[in-house]
């Protein structure tokens, strides 16, 4: 099929899953002082889920690697990016 | 994991094994030095996405001889179109070039996939002598005396020490940044691509494109495409698979609060696109930020220690017409090894030193072109260019064309309501005239 979910995408993706995560996302800031919620829309792989109580869920383990979370979020220190572990993370094969 | 290296020095450290980095080590290596190539990836590509055409066949050609005989290439591009998009039509300018140089050697673009085109690449530069790492992210520069001596691998007894340093690390740059050249991004400056490989028999699309053997296409779209995202579409053929994406600036992303996936669906959907992807079969998504604006967003080039390369140092083209940054990427990383290997001879790693950096990218036309496109991605990637013009192009077509028992109208008075209904003044538009020309004509 040609049109697909964005769940059917992220299962052609390869990820070597590591132990820690690189991103870490503190969601008392996204509660307490961001409106716009950038994250939340912008993030190629969906990981920023967005909670009731205006905070948000994160989930490193399906992440591109490509730091557009960390372009687009405008509060300082709400968003700690660096890269998994050598080897670890997303492996494109077609790409 | 291979072990690092006992405690030696290097003569050149390359931090990345995209092209760039891959270009610097392989010519690095090929003068004599002693040369480390570092890549955080399972294998070097497993982290990179481009369109992907390659539009530096010629140079490499100096540097491997006919090298599209031995590496991993889709096919040669022998048309290439240009399509303004409305909602439910295109118009299209449709460049033709299977019977031109286009299509003999050293071929002018070739599609290319990168996991496997950077992987040969990397291949290359250990052939010719340079010592490969994978799997080995690099967190840090290492200093002594202001100056930079090496580099922190994420791993027990990580220091290594080198003369000089490459950073080839890509888009996000850590190290540019660790080094005091480069400056946090604003949203406005970067792209976001999302990518979908998707399968497709070649006898199909041999058909569907009109294409005998190993020719292939490249199709850019502008206008209505990516709603009123700025940004555009790709459209490329590989050998079994067609490549497409979808392109667009971060922030007006968030301004529209727009999915990048959902665009790409659309792209699909549209009735001058998806007739081309019909009967195929997703085989990967993926995603990746592009530098969008060039010179103003390139770093501080090097210091003591330390030179920068390829989208790192903003060395990509992303400007309407032109979507290159692989080429850039190797010309600067070609330069940065020339200037490395001259260091080398005079034993002389200061930052005064590696300022002849600059006369390299000049020779390899790499400043100078980001010199002569100045002006064009501030303009040329926002909406008026990318969204508005092409958009009322297609629409005038279809007012143009439609017979429908009204009378017809003459295209000048047809163009002058469009405008009218788009509420851009007159001498907007003649000022945007005028941007354009001064962004590619002179
Ligand atoms: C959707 C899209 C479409 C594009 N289409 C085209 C096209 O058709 N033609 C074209 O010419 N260009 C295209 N580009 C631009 C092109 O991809 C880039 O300009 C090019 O890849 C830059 O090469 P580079 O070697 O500088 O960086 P990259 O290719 O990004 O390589 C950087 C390397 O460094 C490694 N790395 C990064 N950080 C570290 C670290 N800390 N430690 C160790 N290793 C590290 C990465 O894993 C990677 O291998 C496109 C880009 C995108 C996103
Ligand atoms: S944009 Fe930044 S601060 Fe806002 S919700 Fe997302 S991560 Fe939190
Ligand atoms: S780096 Fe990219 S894929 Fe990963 S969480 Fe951020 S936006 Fe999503």
């Amino acid at each position: 099929m040609v049109m697909t979910t964005h769940e059917e995408k992220m299962r052609t993706v390869r990820f070597r899953v590591a132990a820690t995560p690189h991103i870490v996302v503190n969601s008392e800031i996204c509660r307490n002082e961001c409106s716009v919620h950038a994250c939340v829309y912008v993030c190629p792989a969906n990981l920023f889920v967005p909670l009731d109580d205006g905070g948000i869920l994160f989930n490193y383990e399906q992440c591109f690697e490509c730091g557009t979370c960390y372009i687009a979020c405008n509060q300082e220190n709400a968003i700690r990016w660096s890269y998994p572990d050598g080897g670890y993370g997303v492996t494109f094969r077609e790409s | 994991m291979t072990a690092l290296p006992a405690k030696e020095q290097f003569d050149v450290i390359v931090v990345g094994a995209g092209p760039a980095g891959s270009a610097a080590a392989l010519l690095s290596a090929r003068a004599g030095l002693k040369v480390l190539l570092l890549e955080r990836g399972e294998y070097p590509g497993a982290k990179n996405v481009s369109g992907a055409v390659f539009y530096g066949s010629a140079i490499l050609n100096q540097l491997i001889p006919n090298w599209w005989e031995q590496a991993p290439v889709e096919r040669y591009i022998c048309r290439r179109d240009i399509a303004f998009m409305s909602p439910t039509t295109a118009v299209a300018l449709d460049f033709r070039c299977a019977g031109s140089g286009y299509a003999t050697a050293p071929y002018n673009g070739f599609s290319v996939l990168r996991p496997k085109f950077d992987r040969w690449l990397a291949a290359q530069a250990e052939a010719a002598g340079a010592f490969l790492l994978t799997s080995a992210v690099v967190d840090d520069v290492l200093w002594d005396d202001g100056r930079v001596v090496g580099v922190r691998v994420r791993r027990e007894q990580g220091e290594i020490y080198g003369k000089v340093v490459i950073a080839c690390d890509g888009v996000n740059s850590f190290l540019a940044k660790k080094a005091g050249l480069q400056r946090e991004f604003h949203a406005h400056e970067l792209s976001l691509g999302v990518k979908e490989v998707i399968g497709l028999d070649p006898a199909i699309i041999q058909d569907r494109f009109h294409l005998t053997g190993n020719e292939g296409i490249a199709f850019e779209y502008l206008g209505a495409i990516t709603e009123d995202v700025h940004g555009g579409a790709f459209l490329y053929t590989n050998r079994d698979s067609l490549s497409l994406g979808v392109i667009g600036q971060v922030s007006s992303l968030v301004e529209r609060r727009k999915r990048p996936y959902e665009l790409l669906e659309r792209f699909k959907a549209h009735p001058a696109v998806a007739p081309l992807v019909r009967g195929g079969k997703l085989r990967e998504y993926s995603a990746h930020l592009i530098p969008e604006s060039g010179w103003a967003m390139q770093p501080k080039l090097y210091t003591d220690g330390l030179l920068v390369a390829g989208d790192a140092a903003g060395f990509c083209l992303a400007a309407g017409l032109y979507l290159e940054g692989m080429n850039y990427a190797i010309q600067s990383g070609l330069a940065a090894a020339e200037t490395a290997i001259a260091a080398c001879r005079r034993g002389n790693f200061s930052a005064r030193s590696l300022a002849v950096y600059r006369k390299h990218l000049k020779q390899r036309h790499v400043s100078t072109d980001f010199r002569a496109y100045r002006h064009a991605p501030s303009f040329v990637n926002g909406p008026r260019l990318q969204n508005l013009y092409p958009e009322m192009i297609a629409r005038s077509m279809e007012q143009i064309f439609r017979v429908d028992g009204a009378p017809k109208r003459k295209i000048l008075p047809l163009a002058y309501r469009m405008v009218r209904q788009s509420e851009i003044r007159p001498g907007q538009l003649l000022r945007d005239a005028y941007q354009v020309a001064r962004a590619y004509l002179w």
